[in-house]
């Protein structure tokens, strides 16, 4: 392309590689064959986001475990980053060919996969032993009274705090209300710490409050009713974009969150877990990330639940979360199957609990739990009295991203309350 | 191709003396199997190039107009909806104004800075070679790693860039670089004419180096001044050169993605959104693979629009006699 006299057919190709977009894009998608090699050696092939420690190495001895344990089976495990394999996977979905184990956060993703036909059904298959697990981690994965996934984790998002910091600023106790946790963010502001840490570049962080203020203002129903209705104008979506612009008022983030990624050295998680935001709205795994990310806050980091907002349908005992589960590809090999019973078993979720933070989804490892955030979590999905779903997962891809977005847009201060709902439902009409 | 070929045909059969007609039909069979030969040779090329060019293109096309989710065959039939939509679409309308920023950014001064680099790098100074190195080598970083790179640099109060401004008193120059939609497009142009200045500047030192040094002696000999002879000699017939890099450089404005998709993926608030993002958005985040592939026809049909008619208003002078023929070198 350097060559003065370029051709017109270097013209043509130059030309035609800009329109080339999508479809070149979606043509990198992965020959995953699997199935048995001559030798009678069958690969399975395993794609998960665990690509954090101590997770990815505890994930690597199981796969180890289990080929141990089965001579004939080879397992054969592709890492990729929680964004990155969300792409991944769309263009795979796209060839209409999936890997034979995959990630997954069962809800409205998995549906659509479901509907195109590309997900074995694990309703028969797992009859025996899947009906012992816990019936709320399993909720995400039942599409239809049907089964497409078995949990290894479930989990739900609050507000992870540095004890230390909230000392020094003066609050004895967590709040428990709206009002109380803007108080907590003013005190934190007027002592010189940073009350919260975001991660603006990637917006499912910004998601998580006005998810959360959305059920504690119009209610778990109101949330599903939106979504068949595809209607998000009604006034509690309003006021729970309201509620956000009023804490985003008190510019409570970090220098630059607007830029900041998740887990990057210089992001949210580092932030906290090096002691320079006092608080993150974030999931069960945030610890192992804060300790992965920055240095980890060890016995001064705590968890309370997301307050309860004055006046709102919901309460603090709805929780918003999600696991993490396995499905597998139509037609994957048995194998697949016998891996699936393998990571489910006792055995194996007491060393998951044990060792990468999850919380339980077999009940006889809950004697596992030794952290006291970890059961302070498992304690609140205990007695939880509502459930629902990440929304990015519950609701259609495009209604999803569209909140992400809009969402992102109140924080950045471009977009107004009423705006996020007017374009949530623009987007949920057009998915119809 | 063959169209500059044919004319020779005209003395076939018919125009043939009557005694030969046996050279005739041995001539005749001798440029059909001329014509075999090439096409034998064009064919794979022309296999690949339909399938994995041009195929694409028309299926994007096709897909455009269908609201498709990207599972099976395209089938709700939606006309033009797709690109009334994008024209309604304040971030595809950000993109291309943004899109339009870079290239007047590029060619205002990403090319003159890479102009003056190589101008003063042709001259005879020491270390030339070490300095032509240096400024080449981030062009050959890949765009990924330059993105986590600046990323780093460029993170508030933590990252390099704030630290050695206030480490030399600079610290309110320091700021928010990537994180801040007023001063995201800057810091990003910043980083482009970092990663892309020095392949211009090679572009343009080779064209320099073209320049016969008579033609600037005998103007020396004439008393132009310095600026003079950068001005009429070596301006002019550099000429090729800038064109070429000028349309690379609008191209690769078009269709800028990596670099913004690893930095700031579009963000803060869509500020430093391009068009290929915003394709990316739709197609692999949202499974709208219609409205997705409206997108990128409509940066093909931006391209091929601004490529043909750079071609024919610009560059019919470089291509005149470049283009090659069968005969070129006697066949």
């Amino acid at each position: 392309m350097g060559d003065p006299a370029l051709s017109r057919r270097g013209f043509l190709a130059a030309t035609a590689a800009a329109g080339l977009g999508m479809t070149a894009l979606s043509g990198c998608g992965s020959g995953s064959d699997g199935g048995s090699s001559s030798s009678g050696k069958v690969t399975v092939e395993w794609w998960n986001i665990s690509t954090t420690q101590p997770t990815k190495n505890v994930w690597a001895g199981l796969a180890r475990k289990f080929e141990a344990q089965n001579p004939h089976v080879k397992l054969k495990i592709v890492q990729l980053e929680n964004d990155a394999y969300k792409s991944k996977m769309t263009a795979l979905i796209a060839s209409g060919k999936l890997p034979d184990i995959f990630h997954t956060w069962g809800g409205g993703v998995l549906k659509q996969q479901v509907d195109a036909g590309l997900v074995e059904d694990l309703t028969d298959a797992t009859k025996p032993w899947a009906d012992g697990m816990l019936s709320v981690a399993k909720q995400p994965y039942l599409i239809d009274q049907k089964l497409y996934g078995i949990p290894f984790d479930i989990g739900m998002i609050g507000f992870w705090y540095n004890k230390a910091l909230f000392k020094k600023a003066g609050i004895s106790e967590p709040p428990t209300t709206w009002s109380g946790f803007l108080d907590a963010v003013q005190k934190l502001k007027t002592a010189g710490i940073t009350p919260l840490a975001l991660a603006g570049k990637e917006s499912w962080t910004g998601m998580y409050y006005w998810a959360y203020l959305a059920m504690r203002t119009a209610g778990l129903d109101a949330l599903q009713k939106a979504d068949d209705d595809k209607d998000f104008t009604g006034s509690g979506f309003v006021q729970a974009g309201q509620h956000l612009k009023d804490l985003v008022a008190l510019q409570p983030f970090q220098k630059g969150f607007l830029g900041a990624a998740y887990s990057a050295p210089t992001g949210q998680a580092a932030a906290v877990g090096n002691g320079k935001a006092a608080m993150e709205l974030m999931g069960q795994w945030a610890p192992v990330v804060e300790a992965d990310a920055g240095k980890g806050l060890g016995s001064d980091l705590g968890f309370f639940p997301f307050p309860a907002v004055e006046g709102g349908k919901g309460a603090i005992t709805e929780v918003f979360g999600g696991g993490g589960g396995h499905a597998l590809r139509k037609g994957a090999p048995k194998e697949a199957v016998d891996f699936l019973k393998f990571f489910a078993s006792e055995t194996t979720d007491l060393v998951l609990v044990e060792k990468t933070n999850t919380l339980p989804v077999v009940p006889g490892a809950e004697k596992a739990l030794s952290d006291p955030n970890t059961k302070a979590v498992q304690a609140q999905l205990k007695a939880a009295t509502g459930f629902q779903l990440y929304l990015d997962q519950a609701y259609a891809p495009a209604v999803g991203q569209q909140i992400n977005d809009s969402v992102a847009g109140l924080i950045a201060g471009s977009k107004s309350p009423a705006d996020v709902t007017q374009a949530v439902t623009k987007t949920a009409k057009e998915e119809q | 191709m063959t169209s500059t070929y044919l004319p020779g045909t005209r003395s076939g059969p018919e125009a043939a003396p009557p005694p030969l007609p046996a050279a005739g039909r041995a001539r005749r069979w001798r440029r059909l199997l001329h014509w075999l030969t090439a096409m034998s040779f064009q064919l794979p090329a022309l296999a690949l190039f339909g399938v994995l060019v041009l195929l694409p293109i028309l299926f994007a096309l096709y897909a455009s107009f269908f609201r498709w989710g990207g599972f099976g065959m395209p089938s709700d039939y939606t006309g033009t909806d797709n690109f009334t939509r994008l024209f309604q679409d304040d971030v595809f309308l950000g993109d291309l104004w943004r899109c339009l920023l870079l290239v007047v950014l590029s060619l205002a001064l990403q090319l003159p800075f890479a102009l003056a680099m190589a101008v003063l790098l042709n001259q005879r100074i020491r270390g030339r070679a070490v300095y032509r190195m240096l400024f080449f080598a981030p062009y050959v970083l890949s765009e990924a790693i330059t993105g986590v790179l600046f990323g780093m640099i460029f993170a508030p109060d933590d990252g390099l860039a704030d630290h050695l401004l206030s480490d030399i008193g600079l610290g309110v120059l320091g700021g928010k670089w990537f994180s801040d939609p007023s001063t995201v497009m800057a810091t990003l142009f910043l980083v482009m004419t970092w990663k892309y200045f020095g392949f211009h500047m090679m572009l343009y030192l080779a064209g320099l180096q073209s320049i016969p040094a008579e033609l600037t002696e005998a103007a020396t000999v004439d008393g132009a001044s310095p600026w003079q002879r950068f001005r009429h000699v070596t301006l002019p017939l550099l000429a090729p050169t800038l064109r070429i890099s000028v349309f690379l450089s609008v191209i690769g404005s078009i269709q800028l993605f990596d670099l913004v998709w690893v930095v700031t993926a579009g963000g803060p608030d869509h500020h430093s959104e391009t068009m290929a993002v915003t394709m990316f958005q739709y197609g692999f985040k949202r499974y709208q693979v219609g409205y997705a592939s409206a997108i990128s026809v409509a940066m093909f049909a931006i391209s091929l629009v601004f490529a043909l008619a750079y071609q024919r208003f610009v560059l019919r002078r470089d291509l005149e006699g470049a283009t090659t023929n069968m005969r070129g070198d006697g066949a």
